[in-house]
């Protein structure tokens, strides 16, 4: 019986392919794809000011509404915090990578490589608590601040406009290391692949032709790990793009992308606008990723 | 092998720069254990003012979190499962056909962790709302399965391409049939593939808090009942608590399937 069957399926390769690529193809189609396409049908809709129900006929009023002077400040915010954090990310995450890559034993290499990978599956929110614990006005960096009497530098810090805020765990300083923890280890893997298929004889001709060690990294490790750290700009700028929870916790109130959107859903009702809000960061990731794949970092993945 | 380097070694400022952003990475976790001690009720004050143990009992007598914990664990259970047998289906068809469109599967199946979660969560949401489903246990699941997939897919396709297809055709040669080929050839060559990336969905689900805020109407996951502290603390010594066990928690799955990974990459790089 098993025998027959197995023959009938091994003749028929496509119904094969089918039996295994139909349920999660079915599920995501119907789930993901389904609710992408609700979530833009959404954003043509508009909600009924008294009543606050969603009238379903098409109309452009979302997408107008995002162009606001509070709106656009919203997607600026948002846009420059992202960068900020993947180029900060991108100079931490280097040394490590560079390291774990060239310099550690194959030994060490496996727990450097854990190291790195826990932080990265371990619980965010219990990461982002770790730091409202560390910045608090009475937390561990106003205590060594205070330890050499530098006190003074942290206000000087807190008092810029724009960065500061009435203590670190209240300000966008607060939230800018935050992020830079939180999506650190996305940023170190791709870059420690792409040094990984460095070819070693490339250095080695590198040094034989007279270059010092600054230019064979400028010239020869940088261009060629670079797509390692384009892979890596995806997470960090997509994760920070999207994030409402550490805008939340540790922000004033001046809104980034996903605390609006979440906003708009919850407390307001307004799927539609939400909806409208969050095709600005689907635009922006699309246009990312479209670029990053160009520059070949979809290989260093 | 890159791990040879002609005796050289790394300078100064690179090892210190290594350990800095090993540090950076560390540091914080530790912190989150030390403050489940303190005696300090209403602040985060360092140094801590005393010392007690006592918050750990404090925290296991609490219904609301027991709650939270039961409910967390029964839809990671099941989005695991879920992710597990979708994830590993997509898996062998992509590695066994060349069909149209197979490059788009991987873009698919990637596209929840890799566009922002508000992005999932909204569109789960409005989904929801306009076909009028009740926000449930099996919404929040759906949601936590959308995610999960993509991390079994990958660590089993992996497996798959590293795995000899010379074994599959000499079972087939001595007389088994497909199913016997895969209880015995194919299921044990893939058994640690399937360990950790079922692990590594299970830690995902267990934390997830972004997509579960959309999909999850009144009820409360333990990651909600963690955020709805840090927007608003009322039991900051129970939370520091909670905070470290769900560390504890996720641990022993994310170090053991990072183990199997890494492992297996090393058996690869070996003569083989």
């Amino acid at each position: 019986m098993l025998n027959r069957l197995s023959t009938y399926l091994y003749q028929r390769p496509k119904l094969v392919l089918g039996l295994l690529l139909g349920p999660p193809l079915i599920y995501f189609l119907v789930v993901y794809i389904g609710s992408l396409l609700a979530l833009l049908v959404n954003s043509f809709f508009r909600l009924e000011e008294f009543t606050g129900l969603v009238v379903r006929e098409f109309t452009l009023e979302q997408y107008a509404k995002l162009f606001t002077s509070t709106n656009l400040g919203i997607f600026g915010r948002t846009a420059g915090m992202a960068i900020a954090v993947t180029i900060a990310d991108g100079i931490i995450a280097f040394p490590l990578a560079y390291y774990i890559a060239r310099f550690a034993s194959p030994r060490m290499k496996t727990y450097l490589y854990i190291a790195v990978t826990i932080p990265l599956w371990s619980s965010y929110l219990v990461r982002v608590y770790a730091w409202k614990l560390i910045l608090a006005k009475e937390g561990i960096v106003s205590w060594f601040f205070n330890l050499f009497g530098l006190q003074f530098v942290l206000d000087g810090i807190l008092s810029i406009p724009g960065i500061g805020g009435s203590s670190l765990s209240l300000s966008p300083i607060g939230m800018f290391i935050t992020f830079c923890y939180i999506w650190l280890p996305y940023m170190i893997v791709p870059i420690q692949t792409a040094l990984e298929r460095v070819p070693k004889s490339l250095l080695e001709a590198s040094s034989d032709l007279g270059a010092n060690a600054a230019q064979t990294f400028r010239n020869v490790i940088l261009p060629l790990s670079f797509p390692g750290v384009v892979a890596g700009s995806i997470f960090t700028f997509s994760l920070t793009l999207g994030d409402f929870i550490i805008p939340q916790v540790l922000g004033n109130s001046r809104f980034f992308i996903g605390q609006a959107v979440y906003s708009y859903q919850g407390t307001a009702g307004n799927i539609p606008l939400a909806a409208a809000f969050t095709m600005g960061p689907i635009v922006i990731m699309i246009a990312y990723l479209l670029i990053a794949r160009k520059m070949g970092a979809f290989d260093a993945l | 092998m890159p791990s040879k380097n002609y005796g050289e070694k790394a300078s100064l400022g690179l090892t210190l720069g290594a350990i800095g952003g090993l540090l950076f990475l560390h540091v914080p976790i530790a912190i989150i254990f030390l403050y489940s001690f303190t005696t300090d009720e209403a602040t985060y004050s360092f140094p801590l003012p005393g010392v007690t143990t006592k918050w750990f009992g404090v925290a296991l007598q609490r219904a609301d979190l027991w709650a939270a914990l039961t409910l967390s664990l029964r839809v990671a259970v099941v989005a695991t499962i879920a992710a597990l047998i979708l994830g590993t289906l997509a898996a062998a068809a992509v590695y066994r056909s060349n069909f149209f469109g197979r490059e788009a599967i991987s873009f698919l199946l990637v596209l929840p962790i890799a566009l922002p979660g508000i992005v999932t969560g909204i569109a789960l949401r409005s989904a929801i709302g306009t076909m009028n489903i009740p926000f449930s246990y099996w919404t929040i699941i759906i949601g936590h399965a959308t995610f999960c997939i993509v991390v079994v897919y990958n660590n089993v396709l992996a497996r798959f391409r590293r795995m000899q297809g010379s074994q599959i055709e000499a079972s087939m040669d001595l007389g088994a049939n497909s199913f016997q080929t895969f209880r015995y050839v194919i299921l044990p060559n893939m058994a640690t593939a399937l360990l950790a990336g079922g692990m590594l969905a299970f830690a995902l689900s267990f934390d997830e808090v972004i997509v579960t805020t959309f999909t999850a109407g009144q009820q409360s996951t333990l990651p909600i009942w963690i955020f709805s502290q840090l927007v608003r603390p009322r039991d900051r010594p129970v939370t520091n608590v909670v905070a470290s066990i769900v560390i504890l928690i996720t641990f022993l799955p994310i170090f053991l399937a990072q183990r199997i990974s890494a492992q297996s990459s090393e058996t690869e790089g070996g003569a083989k």
